[in-house]
């Protein structure tokens, strides 16, 4: 029998605020324990919440990226469950009435579009963290109390574990460009949960799901997602039941197991938040907020292959992260030369980044020293293989391209009476070759290129040696 | 001169005319403090040194008592308003050792205004209750019969008041705590508008109610209270942006053409007949000024005191889930993991009034009895807001008793908690429509114990609840009498 694989997600995404959700701590990742922490984010006695303006302003762009309805009134409620690493006891959110509801993003998947619903996106606070490496216990530490966090919920709208990272990947994408989330998956700044269950094909009746939470990177969620699918599977093959749970997902042994059971999941007991005033969003701010979304990568991917002439797959690659594509376009406008540098851009600088783990943000040049590059390059300056060396070198050094050319005497040799002296001197050298061309094989032009460019240690320009090779070649035949 | 029987506006004349320094002024409530606090136990925290030190600071660097009306004027906070550097413990053992480092929004509008603060008063634990007998550490005694209770849950602050150890105080209103203990000790207090006085800093027993307001010796210092601690704040998300009004202007403008209605639904059998003697010579006081009584009918109130102890349980129980022991406070000595010491913290740390809301309100929250309880709570707090509506399109203002009963013998409701319940049926529907009210003095029962009047209006007529309520204490003339302390 054949089963469908019927899956729900649910994405926390840290807001890039530069403070927290209701005081004016600050959210930078990184800072030393409880260092970024006031009486507000710490639930002391008396203290009050104000909400962050820009928490609401970003939710709403999220939303509206989306492809969200934006509620002109939603509000604040009360979450309530105990633990150590969340000071109040309750967690500020959103319960009946989200801020953003009812949207939906597109994916390709099999050459494929289909359509993923988002049921809600709502507004909430993030938890502290528990340090459990002391010997005198558990230490807590708060600076992550307060950071504010949106909600992604989908439909069960996804069928696979590829789908789900396609996915992922886009509403990554989508948040990153908007500039409302940094999504730092290595700073755990956006978070996978999966709501997982199998069904016998065609059938209407959904099975019993199970949850896995924190899921902090795209491989994670694919292997969690077809490890769980597959035991899933197996268990109802065997004529089990599936038991509805929180399962952990283990990166490291790639398997998941049962962490609690849902039958005893807690009683959250929601109710409005009594200390925050209703949200309020005008049609007017929903309007502005649009007209300030920057281009998102779909329409950028457009626009790449009908303004810079772009393939599919190129623009694809370079809008995958809006870093690169700015890297992209920053360049394109010091330089008109897209293809190529689309090239360099795919190829060649990734090769680069993974070696030296580096990424876009952190790569140790501008776009204006890879266009001084491939200017050389298209010019004849250097050749494309010099070029190389000249990137190796900008990675290492951070070096302008010109310099390097220069300090290494890298420029190609584009003096035709100092290449005729060179020239002349490998086909004296070389009389087998100028018979076998005479005698009409045509590849010995190839072995004198081969020793022009060797005596020259590459510098040569190709076309000038070609064309100086074949007229001094042909003085020679035709005497 | 007898200082510590002196006004507000009284002692400021007396400051201007240089009469009396700061120092003595402050020495004289300290001395007062020190003589009868420990029959009546109005003080958690005394601050005699350090507002001795601050009286003389002022002495000295030459500020007089026209640098504002409550310039030197020595106050009681109830002790769940936070003070930095002076533990705030709400009653409550889970708090015996918690300094807070910051201040209420209102003991930084008051330090502002030059007060000297005399101590932390003694109430109910976290507030929750109607007799002050809940604190964890002393039973506030009642000055006008030491045996009987001062009210509750801002006891200590009405009992500072009326006993002279504090020109005046401030207390916190949630159904009715600020309003039934001046009721009960023969002293003014108001529960402003939901909203009017920022509640930063005031440890919440149920954030949508809380109020904080003030107990003075008469009307006018209550003006001048609310003048000092009303205002926007915008730490405070439901403090109201509202123009700041001067509550002294209008307050001897008479009640002519005013009218006030009287609530049928608040007399009737449990009314203590000098109560209703009381109610009775008051509405012929106001009609005697020019003002017009009309009848006027509230109709929810046995609806507005369950519905009040189901919002108001369930918003404490979220409130007061932070005292867990993890970060401040008291904490168990002994437990195994943390759910055992959340467990034992609590158990240790709450008393049983706490404890029995922070259940009822867990409970009206649980999911399948939500709807039943908590939700049909707020839709009775909306029918409330309307029905007031009603009530104040035929009148400006409603008077009412404060409580149908004066003050109660100590322990004597302390087994039934019900009862206890049961004496804030005229002040809780004010807090539920977060409008505001005053209660004064009406004269004394045949015991000699005092009878409250409340006087309520719709939202934001502070002023025009002052000025009837001069008018009333005017004609009344409660001053005269003087509690025992014994």
């Amino acid at each position: 029998m054949d089963y469908d694989i019927v899956i729900g997600m649910e994405i926390h995404a840290e807001l890039a605020t530069k403070t927290k959700i209701f005081c004016s701590c600050s959210t930078a990742f990184g800072a030393d324990e409880n260092t970024h922490t006031c009486p507000v984010c710490l639930g002391m006695p008396g203290v009050l919440p104000v909400l962050n303006k820009k928490v609401v302003e970003y939710a709403t762009k999220a939303g509206l990226a989306l492809n969200c309805h934006i509620a002109n009134f939603s509000k604040m409620d009360r979450k309530n469950y105990f633990y150590p690493d969340l000071p109040k006891a309750y967690q500020t959110s959103q319960f009946d009435l989200p801020i953003c509801t009812g949207g939906t993003v597109d994916i390709e998947v099999g050459g494929e579009t289909k359509h993923i619903g988002i049921t809600r996106i709502h507004i909430e606070e993030d938890a502290g963290k528990l340090l459990h490496e002391s010997a005198d216990g558990t230490l807590v530490d708060v600076n992550r109390c307060g950071v504010p966090l949106i909600e992604i919920v989908t439909e069960p709208d996804l069928r696979g574990a590829e789908e789900a990272r396609v996915f992922a990947e886009k509403v990554r994408n989508t948040l990153e460009y908007t500039g409302v989330s940094d999504c730092k998956m290595e700073e755990g700044s956006i978070r996978f949960d999966v709501n997982l269950s199998v069904k016998e094909k065609g059938s209407d009746v959904l099975g019993t799901r199970t949850e896995m939470k924190n899921l902090n990177s795209f491989r994670a969620l694919q292997r969690a997602i077809q490890y769980e699918s597959k035991r899933q599977i197996i268990e109802l093959k065997k004529g089990h039941r599936i038991i509805q749970e929180t399962r952990k997902w283990d990166d490291v042994k790639g398997v998941s197991s049962s962490m609690r059971s849902k039958e005893e999941a807690q009683d959250y007991r929601y109710f409005p938040e009594p200390d925050l005033v209703p949200i309020i969003i005008t049609d007017e701010e929903i309007a502005k907020s649009k007209a300030e979304l920057p281009e998102l990568p779909e329409a950028k991917r457009a626009r790449y292959v009908s303004e810079y002439g772009l393939p599919e797959y190129d623009a694809g690659v370079l809008t995958a992260s809006k870093v690169t594509a700015k890297y992209f376009e920053d360049t394109v406008a010091l330089y008109n030369e897209p293809k190529q540098i689309s090239n360099w851009l795919m190829v060649d600088i990734p090769a680069h980044l993974k070696e030296k783990e580096l990424s876009m943000e952190t790569i140790p040049f501008g776009p204006d020293a890879l266009a001084e590059l491939l200017k050389m390059v298209k010019d004849d300056t250097i050749s494309g293989k010099i070029g190389k060396s000249v990137l190796e070198k900008m990675f290492e050094s951070g070096d302008r391209p010109k310099a390097i050319v220069e300090a290494n005497n890298w420029a190609q040799m584009s003096d035709s009476s100092e290449l005729m002296g060179i020239i002349e001197k490998i086909v004296d050298d070389n009389p087998k070759s100028v018979e076998d061309i005479a005698a009409g094989n045509k590849k010995a032009y190839g072995f004198l290129t081969g020793q022009v460019m060797k005596a020259t240690k590459g510098q040569a320009n190709p076309q000038l040696a070609n064309k100086i090779i074949r007229e001094v070649v042909g003085k020679k035949i035709n005497g | 001169m007898d200082i510590t029987r002196l006004t507000i506006h009284e002692t400021n004349d007396a400051l201007k005319k240089g009469e009396v320094t700061f120092e003595e002024v402050t020495r004289a409530y300290a001395d007062r403090i020190d003589a009868l606090d420990d029959n009546l136990k109005a003080y958690l925290l005394k601050n005699r040194e350090k507002a001795l030190e601050a009286a003389r600071t002022m002495d000295k660097s030459g500020v007089k008592g026209d640098k504002a009306p409550l310039a030197g004027i020595p106050y009681a906070l109830k002790d769940n308003m936070c003070s930095e550097g002076l533990t705030t413990t709400c009653a409550s053992k889970i708090l015996a050792n918690f300094v807070p480092p910051y201040n209420a929004d209102v003991y930084d509008r008051l330090i502002a205004e030059g007060g000297i603060l005399l101590g932390k008063a003694n109430m109910d634990e976290f507030a929750m209750g109607s007799s002050t007998e809940n604190s964890a550490y002393q039973t506030t005694h009642n000055p006008w019969d030491t045996s009987k209770v001062p009210g509750g849950s801002s006891g200590g602050s009405a009992v500072a008041v009326a006993a002279d150890m504090a020109c005046y105080a401030l207390g916190s209103d949630t159904g009715g705590s600020i309003r039934q203990p001046a009721s009960l000790c023969g002293v003014v207090g108001m529960k402003p508008t939901y909203g009017l006085v920022s509640r930063y800093g005031l440890v919440a027993f149920a954030s949508s109610l809380d109020q904080i307001g003030p107990f003075t010796k008469d009307v006018e210092d209550c003006a001048l209270v609310m003048n000092a601690i009303t205002g926007h704040d915008a730490k405070d998300s439901t403090s109201l942006d509202v123009a700041k009004k001067d509550y002294t202007r209008t307050l001897k403008d008479g009640v002519k053409g005013m009218k006030i209605g009287i609530g049928r639904s608040f007399s009737g059998e449990g009314v203590q007949p000098e109560v209703q003697k009381a109610m009775d010579d008051a509405a012929a006081i106001l009609k005697d000024n020019g003002a017009q009584i009309v009848d006027v009918d509230f109709h929810y109130l046995d609806q507005a005191l369950a519905a009040y102890y189901i919002i108001a349980c369930a918003e404490a129980s979220s409130n007061l889930a932070r005292y867990d022991g993890v970060r401040y406070g008291v904490r168990a000595d002994e437990y195994t993991d943390y759910i055992d010491m959340y467990f034992k913290t609590r158990t240790q740390g709450f008393g049983p009034e706490v404890k029995r809301r922070i259940m009822l309100g867990t409970y009206a929250l649980s999911s399948g009895y939500y709807d039943a309880y908590y939700k049909k709570a707020m839709q009775v707090r909306t029918m409330i807001v309307e029905d007031f509506n009603q009530v104040f399109a035929d009148c400006d203002l409603m008077l009412t008793p404060t409580a149908a009963k004066t003050a109660f013998g100590i322990g004597e409701k302390i087994g039934n908690p019900l009862d206890m319940y049961l004496s804030d049926l005229f002040t809780v529907p004010v807090n539920i429509a977060g409008i505001p009210a005053v209660s004064i003095p009406g004269g004394l029962d045949q015991a000699g114990m005092p009878i409250g009047l409340q006087l309520m209006g719709p939202i934001l007529t502070e002023d025009r609840i002052l000025q009837t309520a001069y008018t009333l204490e005017q004609a009344i003339g409660f001053r005269a009498n003087q509690p025992k302390c014994k």
